[in-house]
Formats: C-alpha cells, sequence, structure tokens
C-alpha cells in the first residue's frame, strides 16, 4: 500500500465515505405530517380531559347547593363571560392590563438583564449583591404596595414599579445562572478562537446562557403578572377599567358570575403568556439538540 | 494570546533556556515542570519535558492516562503556564478536544465562520472560506446542519474546519478521534492525511492509541505517567499513504507498546 508519497490518493476512499455517509445521516421521517397531528392529539386531550373535570367538579358543588345564593354555576357563568366577550369594556380592560403587562415586563427584562450581565461577571458585586437578588425573589412583591405608594401615589407609576421589583430578580438570576453553566470546554474553545471580552460575551456567553434566560423570562413573567393583578386591585385609578378594576367592581356588586368571568379571562392570559415562553424554550432546545424528540 | 507571527514566550519562575529565535510553526519546551496545588498535596504532572517540534512536523504523544499528555498541550496553548521551564511557540496555535466543542447554537457553517470572525475577517470572505473549509472536510452539503444534527464523525470534521479556518502554524490536537469507532477514525486519519498535505502545519497529537500514532505521526514521542517524563522517541519512516492495519504501522507499533508496558511495569500500574 506504501506506493506513492502521495496523501491524496487513497483508493477506496470515495466508497468507504459514501458508505459512512449513508450510516450517519438519519433519514427524515415521511410520515412526519401524520405524526405531527398524532403528537398535537397526544398533547390535546389530558387538557381537555383536565378542564371537563374542573367543570364537572364544579357543577357538583354547585349541584350540592353549598352558598347556594352566592356561588356562581359553570353554566351562567360561561354565558356571563360569553356575554362580557361582546362587550368594548372587557376588551378595553384587557388592553390597559395587557399594556401594563408588556411595558412592566419589559422594563424588567431590561434592568433585569443590565444586572444580571454586571452581577454575572463582576466578582465583588456578586459576593455583595448575589444574595440580595435571590432575596427578593422570595419576597412577595406585594409588600412593596405600601411603600411605592407613598412614592408614586395611586398611579400606573406604582403598578409597574411594583412589576419590575417582582419579575427582575427572577429575570436577572436567570442569567446569571446562564453565565455560570456556560460549559468551560466551550469557554476554552471560544478563546482558542481568539474571542475575547466582549465578542466573547457576545458569541458564547449570552448564547450559551439562552436557555437559563428563557427560564428566568418564564418565571419573571409569572411574578410579573401575579404582581400586576395585585397592584390593580390595591391601586385603582380613574378612568382607566383594568382588569383588576372590573374584578373589584363585580366584588363590590356581589356579581359573582361576572367576577368569575374575570378570574378566568385573567387565569388564561395568564396561562398564553406562559405557553409562549415554553414554544421558546422549546424550540430552544430543539434547536441545540437537547430534546430527543426532533 | 497568540496573533500570526508573532512568538510567544512563558517563562515559569526559574528563568531556564534563553529565549531561541524560532521559525513560525515551531513548539520548543526546555525542562517544562508543571505542579498542580502546592504542599503535601501537589501533584506533578510533568517533570523536565524537553520537546522540540520543527514546523511543519507531525509528532504523537503516546502514554498511559495520568501521562500529563493534556496538560502539556494546554502549556503550549498558552491555557496554562508552566511551573518550571520554558515554553515557546512562534505562530498562531489551534486546540482541538476530543469532544467537538461546537456551539449548539450555530449551524455547522456558522461554527466555522465564527472562528474566521473572531480574527476580524469581512462577511463576503468569510463566507467563501467557510465554504471552502467545509468541503475541505468533505462535508460541503452540510453547513446548514447544526450539531446534534450529524454524526460523531461529523462533528469532529466541522471541528477540524473550525480549528483549520483559525489559520494556525501550529494544531494542537487532544485525542480528537479517541471518542470514535474504529471505521470513522480510520476514515478521519485519511481526512487528517489529505487536509494537512496542502498546508505547512506543525501538528501535536496526542493519543493513547498506538497504532493511531504510527499510522498519522512522523515521530512518536512516548511519555511516562506521574509524573510525566520523555522516555522514548520512535521516527516513523513509512511511506505514505498508510493504513493502520498494515504490516509496518503493526510491527512498529508493537515495539513502542512494548516499551511503553516495560515503562509501566517499573510503576505501580
Amino acid at each position: 500500500m506504501a506506493t506513492a508519497n502521495d496523501r491524496t490518493s487513497l483508493p477506496a476512499y470515495e466508497e468507504k465515505l459514501a458508505w459512512l455517509e449513508a450510516q450517519e445521516v438519519a433519514q427524515p421521517g415521511e410520515q412526519r405530517s401524520r405524526r405531527l397531528a398524532v403528537k398535537a392529539w397526544n398533547a390535546l386531550w389530558p387538557k381537555l380531559l383536565a378542564i371537563a373535570i374542573v367543570l364537572a367538579v364544579w357543577e357538583l358543588i354547585h349541584l350540592s347547593g353549598w352558598k347556594k345564593l352566592i356561588f356562581p354555576a359553570p353554566g351562567p357563568t360561561l354565558a356571563n363571560l360569553w356575554d362580557q366577550l361582546q362587550t368594548g369594556q372587557l376588551w378595553h380592560a384587557v388592553a390597559t392590563t395587557g399594556e401594563r403587562a408588556v411595558i412592566g415586563f419589559a422594563l424588567a427584562v431590561v434592568i433585569g438583564g443590565f444586572i444580571g450581565a454586571l452581577v454575572s461577571r463582576i466578582a465583588p458585586l456578586r459576593a455583595g449583591v448575589g444574595s440580595l437578588i435571590t432575596g427578593l425573589q422570595t419576597l412577595p412583591s406585594i409588600a412593596w404596595f405600601p411603600f411605592a405608594i407613598i412614592l408614586f401615589g395611586l398611579s400606573t407609576t406604582t403598578i409597574l414599579f411594583v412589576i419590575v421589583l417582582g419579575a427582575a430578580p427572577s429575570i436577572a438570576n436567570g442569567l446569571i445562572a446562564g453565565v455560570d453553566y456556560t460549559p468551560p470546554l466551550l469557554l476554552r474553545a471560544g478563546k482558542m478562537m481568539g474571542l475575547r471580552r466582549l465578542s466573547l460575551y457576545r458569541h458564547l456567553i449570552l448564547p450559551a446562557s439562552l436557555p437559563a434566560f428563557v427560564a428566568g423570562l418564564k418565571q419573571g413573567w409569572a411574578f410579573a403578572w401575579r404582581s400586576l393583578v395585585a397592584g390593580e386591585l390595591l391601586v385603582v385609578i380613574a378612568n382607566q377599567p383594568s382588569l383588576g378594576v372590573l374584578l373589584s367592581t363585580y366584588q363590590d356588586q356581589a356579581d359573582m358570575e361576572s367576577a368569575t368571568s374575570i378570574i378566568i379571562v385573567i387565569l388564561i392570559l395568564g396561562i398564553i403568556v406562559d405557553m409562549l415562553f415554553g414554544v421558546a424554550d422549546r424550540t430552544i432546545r430543539r434547536r441545540w439538540g437537547l430534546t430527543g424528540a426532533v | 494570546m497568540v496573533r500570526q507571527g508573532n512568538s510567544i514566550t512563558i517563562t515559569g519562575q526559574p528563568p531556564a533556556v534563553e529565549s531561541v529565535t524560532d521559525v513560525t510553526g515551531s513548539v520548543r519546551l526546555a525542562s517544562v515542570s508543571k505542579v498542580f496545588g502546592r504542599g503535601g498535596s501537589a501533584v506533578r504532572a510533568l517533570d523536565q519535558i524537553s520537546l522540540d517540534v520543527p514546523p511543519g512536523e507531525f509528532t504523537c504523544l503516546i502514554g498511559a492516562s495520568g501521562c500529563g499528555k493534556s496538560t502539556l498541550l494546554n502549556l503550549a496553548a498558552g491555557l496554562e503556564e508552566p511551573t518550571s521551564g520554558e515554553v515557546s511557540v512562534s505562530g498562531h496555535v489551534a486546540l482541538m478536544f476530543q469532544e467537538p466543542a461546537l456551539f449548539p447554537w450555530l449551524t455547522a457553517a456558522g461554527n466555522v465562520e465564527l472562528a474566521l470572525r473572531a480574527q476580524g475577517l469581512g462577511r463576503a470572505e468569510r463566507r467563501q472560506r467557510t465554504t471552502g473549509l467545509l468541503d475541505a472536510v468533505r462535508l460541503g452539503g452540510f453547513g446548514g446542519k447544526r450539531p446534534h444534527e450529524l454524526s460523531g464523525g461529523m462533528r469532529q470534521r466541522v471541528a477540524l474546519a473550525r480549528a483549520l479556518a483559525q489559520d494556525a502554524d501550529v494544531l494542537l490536537m487532544d485525542e480528537p478521534f479517541g471518542a470514535l469507532d474504529a471505521m470513522t477514525r480510520d476514515l478521519l486519519h485519511d481526512e487528517l492525511d489529505r487536509v494537512c498535505a496542502g498546508r505547512q502545519l506543525t501538528i501535536i497529537f496526542v493519543t493513547h492509541n498506538v497504532r493511531e500514532a504510527v499510522r498519522l505521526g512522523d515521530r512518536v514521542v512516548v511519555l511516562s505517567s506521574r509524573p510525566g517524563r520523555v522516555i522514548d522517541e520512535f521516527a516513523v519512516p513509512i511511506e505514505h499513504p498508510r493504513r493502520i492495519d498494515s504490516a509496518p504501522v503493526a510491527e512498529l507499533a508493537r515495539r513502542i507498546t512494548d516499551r511503553l508496558r516495560e515503562e509501566m511495569s517499573h510503576g505501580d500500574r
């Protein structure tokens, strides 16, 4: 075999390579769309079943006659919700609350992201405020309202302030965790490649932190949404019908069907946004090959 | 730590040999020792190692686990500093690991391109060179795939393309094919031969597979374990193209294995 001093002319090379490639590359399934439909159904039926069980239990409680005068029945409540969906008032409230959620959460992302980026890279800062951030995360953000109301009065600023304090610590912690768990091997590879300081951050550490950061966003959203609804119940601003204001108004009128409808709306909105983060999380995992299913 | 053409010298506590003016692509270790930890728990990973690799040579380092092979590469890569002795490497260094260490959020092409980007190349040139490099490792059609969509062998080929993209004079390889099956490894040996043929690359290749060392290297350096020392050297006067299962390769591998066994019987293993 040692014929010429030529490393390129290896006889069986092409065949070997072709054989290998055939072994290596996974064949994409032809029944992909059918598999997708099955997958969608598998994801859907437990949810439908769960909803049916909740409605059934609700109906049973109603039928048992417990607090009959004020406990709403599922049928009329859902009808009430349907009616409310036809009115401008509910949509107006959803818009007001939604706007606060978006602004508050965006502020929390910017502030939490900034703090997380600083704390993760500067050791003394981490030693100083690292545990404080975790502490803030566990502090119920509703505890900030008395303080915020004195500072900003009964205003949207107060609500936004509390949303940021509720959500930013989780978001900062998510980023810090992501930076901490950047695989050392990738860091070595990046450094050998010539990535330094800012470029190392931009091309390696930040993308590597993305899954943990999204997990932080998801948790931050849950805190933001809670703070927002609590804030709207506490901080009633005139001429701004929000979901919280509607809820407390119906409570004052002892209109339990309408109040329950609003609770359902708040629940559904929270779930929808949480699902969006879930989709983002799964997309990242799939693209990175962190899940078994492709 | 190194930019092309520049020469770096890392010197440990007792300044040892005076720096030699090196040719680009040469690697020189002069009585290098590396001790981890201090006091009673200190571990001497490398002991007075001297190694001279001229430009363009393919040197294989072989030894049992614990011989400080990886430490030696880290020293040459500038990722660690020697406790004593002198490491001088002229030219730019690239390092390949046993794992591909590709970035999972980038495609195969993106991984290669990032190495070019780190050197400050423009967009158009990056595109063009990425295509060329992927073709060079025969992954022309796979640039758009993400690492997890590729097999182990293909990933390691992307890692090779990425290492080549760094336009290094010295390529350090830390058991790069150790995790692959024999058939894939065999193919990658051919691949490495072919890719290196057109380039003036100095390679230090660490492995514990004696046949692989003989199959690839111009020279095989045998290290002892705990602490790592150079105990022997074998030139490999076998012509290319070589086959890992050929008689001359097997014969030399047998001699080297005997030497390793002899060494290990002295030790506690």
